[in-house]
């Protein structure tokens, strides 16, 4: 992946197979700490402990269940390889979180990417599930949240492109503001 | 920077808008491949491509959907055209650009892009 932001597309969109009804993606960068937290959260069906110790390895797991594959094991490397891990939380019939920390000035880590795009497309991928996007970075906060956009469009599908394209460059201009300047 | 005041106004001049768009089985059907191997391949934009096309042109007709992966990994970003009563055309290798030809070659006029085609 080149991108951070592709990576979550890949692993949230496990919340939605998972049967999500609301999903919350968190990036956390400090940049007074050099350190970053991407971490996706879902209410969906859960994992029994079994499965969370194997849905790391791509050989073992691949070859006995189709819904999982690469996407954890490329999340896991990408954190391990730049100063950091992953972490599975997961619980049947709950939800399960995936967390991935990483050193922001590590070499190899990609950047963080378009994340607006990365949200309209799951956006478009499941409408009725509610995500939010919480995106801290050194105390300031911003927060993007399907229930409240589809409150002010009172009707309007959110799937419409148009208001994907919106809200896509609401997203990344609203990022770039809070960081101001910095690269994440 | 954008807000959600701009966003009202979008919305009021959508609920403005008369909608045509129709659905059933003689729409025509684009499916952008979305799995780990597709995404990591560069699926992303060119679905963004294909929804702003769609968008734009005011194709009223066709409708965009996304799948898991097709089984072609080395293929990706594969992308899956359905025109009612004809063969299904699986492009392969595709990008934004890509993308946009395919709208204006095969759906507004009907040529299906023999050379961006699955080949086996």
């Amino acid at each position: 992946m080149i991108e951070l932001s592709l990576n979550i597309l890949d692993i949230t969109y496990n919340s939605i197979r998972a049967g999500a009804k609301n999903i919350d993606i968190t990036v956390r960068a400090d940049f007074c700490t050099d350190e970053m937290e991407i971490s996706i959260s879902d209410d969906g069906c859960g994992m029994s402990e079994e499965m969370v110790k194997t849905v790391s390895d791509p050989f073992t797991t691949t070859r006995t269940t189709r819904k999982v594959g690469m996407g954890i094991p490329l999340f896991k490397m990408y954190a391990e390889m730049c100063g950091g891990a992953l972490r599975i939380n997961s619980e049947p019939g709950v939800g399960t979180t995936i967390a991935a920390t990483m050193k922001i000035s590590h070499i190899d880590r990609p950047p963080m990417g378009d994340l607006g795009q990365t949200m309209t497309t799951l956006i478009g991928a499941s409408p009725a599930t509610e995500f939010k996007l919480n995106f801290v970075s050194d105390g300031k906060e911003y927060i993007f949240d399907t229930k409240e956009i589809k409150e002010t469009l009172d009707g309007v599908e959110i799937e419409n492109v148009e208001i994907l394209s919106f809200l896509r460059e609401m997203i990344n201009e609203n990022i770039e503001n809070l960081i101001g300047g910095k690269i994440l | 920077m954008k807000s959600l005041e701009e966003l009202q106004a979008i919305r009021d001049r959508k609920k403005a808008e008369i909608n045509n768009r129709t659905t059933g089985e003689n729409n025509i059907r684009i499916i952008v491949g979305m799995a780990t191997c597709g995404i990591a391949a560069g699926a992303r934009p060119v679905l963004q491509a294909f929804g702003e096309e769609i968008e734009s042109r005011k194709l009223e007709n066709v409708t965009l959907g996304q799948t898991g992966c097709i089984g072609l990994c080395k293929y990706e970003p594969i992308v899956e055209v359905f025109v009612p009563g004809q063969d299904k055309v699986t492009y392969v290798h595709m990008d934004a650009k890509k993308a946009r030809e395919v709208i204006t070659s095969h759906i507004l006029n009907g040529k299906p892009i023999a050379e961006y085609t699955y080949k086996e």
